[in-house]
């Protein structure tokens, strides 16, 4: 379970998350919307401390993320321990950020060797796996730039679950690609949540949310403006500010 | 396709031309006569330049064959490679030091490496290996010990930088200051999504460099780094000044004897071409190799 509790982020003087509060129930797909600048990835970078939050506190499992407590102070963890708090939140960002000089395969068994010290070997064999998981078997020894842009986005979908994450996060995964690629991707997600994954995913695809969200999530000036599942959210919003953004994007 | 096919064509006919103006038509192309006249001209200067290298008796090139691969030439050549090579390994071990220093996000390490860089840019070669060559002016004794406490042991400085260790420092602290701005030049060119994406994967920070950006910031680093390289083997003829035996200083000594200057010029001069090519070629292979995954 993720638990996002009054959570700040100010870049300067300029307040991008203003309080926001959050439960992602184990197993859950939450899917956050919202106007461009609403503060969506600033969100999703704060869960797994790729940002620094000003403010608030957000816990994975019911561990504090970034920090320690003891007493009513917080000390911020060595960046040794929260690469390993990272280790167990999958990230897949928009522009995918494959490493082009790896082949997909060693993409995908980086971080199990690196990160959790599996032997190479086993780590190959696991990676080798989950590629033909997002349907990329073929696609082993193929270096990111001779792959489609659906396909790398796959590859960064494996190359995220490979450290067998508690959570993953996707940062708009269907945004940066050609229209007839979005939906191999949205396959992969909808696999994922089928199989259980906790999943929170920023995303414009409305109808990806209705179908596979347990919640939305509507975020507006840094705020949560309003959450709730599907059918009422995006078909019965209560807010002006929702109704307002769905018919701009319905 | 707005051609006309023609009513008569059958099958049989080749298929019309997609490239041409058309049947019937034939294309002139413009003329060019500035291009001839250019040519010719450039061709008449580099016949004249040609025979003068055959005919004028001043190049001497029965002096240059003789003395091109004599005992005491090929040894300076092999110190020339030695300073080049000492050079290059130590400049660029220093550089791989100084650029994450000056992108470290410690204050302190930043404003040391970025003074260094500054004073070893700033300082001509020539004028800093004079400096080190008269070290022994400014402290006659050099110590290792507690900062500004007792010292353990002490080395007279004439005998601990003798005229080839101030070469090498000389050059190794100049080539420092430039590597760094190379390997630098490289780093920041790695988009910063891929320390992101690193990041977000747990990847320890000494192998997120090693693994993720390295790789990457070496193919922005190698050809300027072929370039300092080949400037490099061409610096070294700078320490000529402290007297040591490299290319240059050899050729001046020969010629200091037989005052053959030109064709002892010309013998420097060929090797360092050589030299230079040989590099050039290298270069090209190196670049290949890691060039991994950056073509289809």
């Amino acid at each position: 379970m993720i638990e996002l509790r009054d959570v700040h982020k100010s870049f300067g003087p300029h307040e991008v998350l203003n309080g926001v509060d959050l439960t992602v129930p184990a197993g859950s797909v939450t899917v956050v919307i919202g106007p461009s600048g609403s503060g969506k990835s600033t969100l999703l970078r704060c869960v797994n401390h790729l940002e620094k939050l000003s403010r608030g506190t957000v816990r994975v499992d019911g561990e504090l993320i970034g920090y320690r407590q003891s007493g009513n102070r917080l000390y911020e963890l060595s960046e040794r321990l929260i690469l390993r708090q990272r280790a167990r939140i999958g990230f897949v960002f928009q522009n995918f950020h494959l490493f082009p000089h790896l082949t997909a395969l060693e993409n995908v068994a980086e971080a199990p060797v690196a990160t959790l010290r599996r032997p190479r070997a086993e780590a190959l064999r696991e990676s080798r796996d989950l590629l033909a998981r997002v349907g990329l078997a073929d696609k082993a020894d193929a270096y990111p730039r001779q792959l489609s842009g659906g396909q790398q986005q796959r590859v960064a979908i494996a190359r995220a679950l490979a450290l067998r994450p508690k959570l993953v996060l996707f940062d708009e995964p269907t945004s940066a690609l050609d229209p007839e690629l979005v939906g191999e991707v949205l396959d992969v997600l909808r696999d994922l949540a089928r199989a259980g994954t906790t999943m929170i995913v920023v995303t414009h695809e409305i109808g990806f949310a209705r179908e596979v969200a347990d919640t939305v999530v509507f975020l507006d000036g840094g705020r949560v403006v309003e959450t709730g599942p599907p059918a009422q959210v995006l078909d019965a919003p209560r807010h002006d500010r929702t109704r307002a953004f769905l018919s701009k994007v319905l | 396709m707005s051609l006309q096919t023609p009513a008569r064509s059958p099958s049989a006919d080749p298929p019309p031309r997609t490239d041409g103006p058309g049947p019937g038509l034939v294309v002139v192309p413009a003329r060019r006569p500035g291009r001839w006249i250019l040519a010719a001209l450039v061709l008449v200067l580099v016949a004249q330049f040609g025979h003068g290298l055959v005919t004028n008796p001043g190049w001497d090139w029965s002096a240059f064959a003789g003395y091109f691969f004599e005992r005491s030439i090929m040894h300076a050549l092999l110190v020339t490679l030695e300073l080049t090579a000492a050079g290059a390994v130590l400049g660029f071990l220093g550089g791989i030091v100084l650029a994450p220093m000056r992108l470290s996000r410690n204050p302190v390490l930043r404003a040391v490496s970025w003074t260094y860089i500054w004073i070893f840019r700033s300082v001509p070669l020539i004028v800093q290996l004079l400096f080190w060559a008269n070290l022994g002016y400014l402290y006659d004794k050099l110590q290792l010990g507690v900062p500004f406490g007792p010292g353990f042991v002490s080395f007279e400085t004439s005998g601990l930088v003798s005229s080839m260790g101030a070469a090498l420092l000389g050059l190794a602290l100049h080539e420092a200051a430039y590597a760094a701005e190379i390997v630098r030049g490289g780093i920041i060119s790695v988009d910063p999504g891929q320390l992101q994406a690193a990041a977000s994967l747990g990847i320890p920070r000494l192998r997120q460099f090693r693994r993720i950006v390295w790789p990457q910031a070496l193919r922005a680093i190698l050809p300027p780094a072929a370039n300092e390289l080949i400037n490099l083997l061409k610096s070294t003829s700078v320490v000529y000044v402290l007297a040591i035996g490299e290319l240059f200083y050899q050729v001046q000594v020969v010629y200091g004897r037989n005052g053959r200057v030109v064709p002892l010029l010309m013998v420097a001069t060929v090797w360092y071409v050589i030299l230079t090519a040989v590099l050039s070629v290298l270069q090209h292979y190196v670049e290949r190799r890691f060039a991994r995954g950056a073509v289809r």
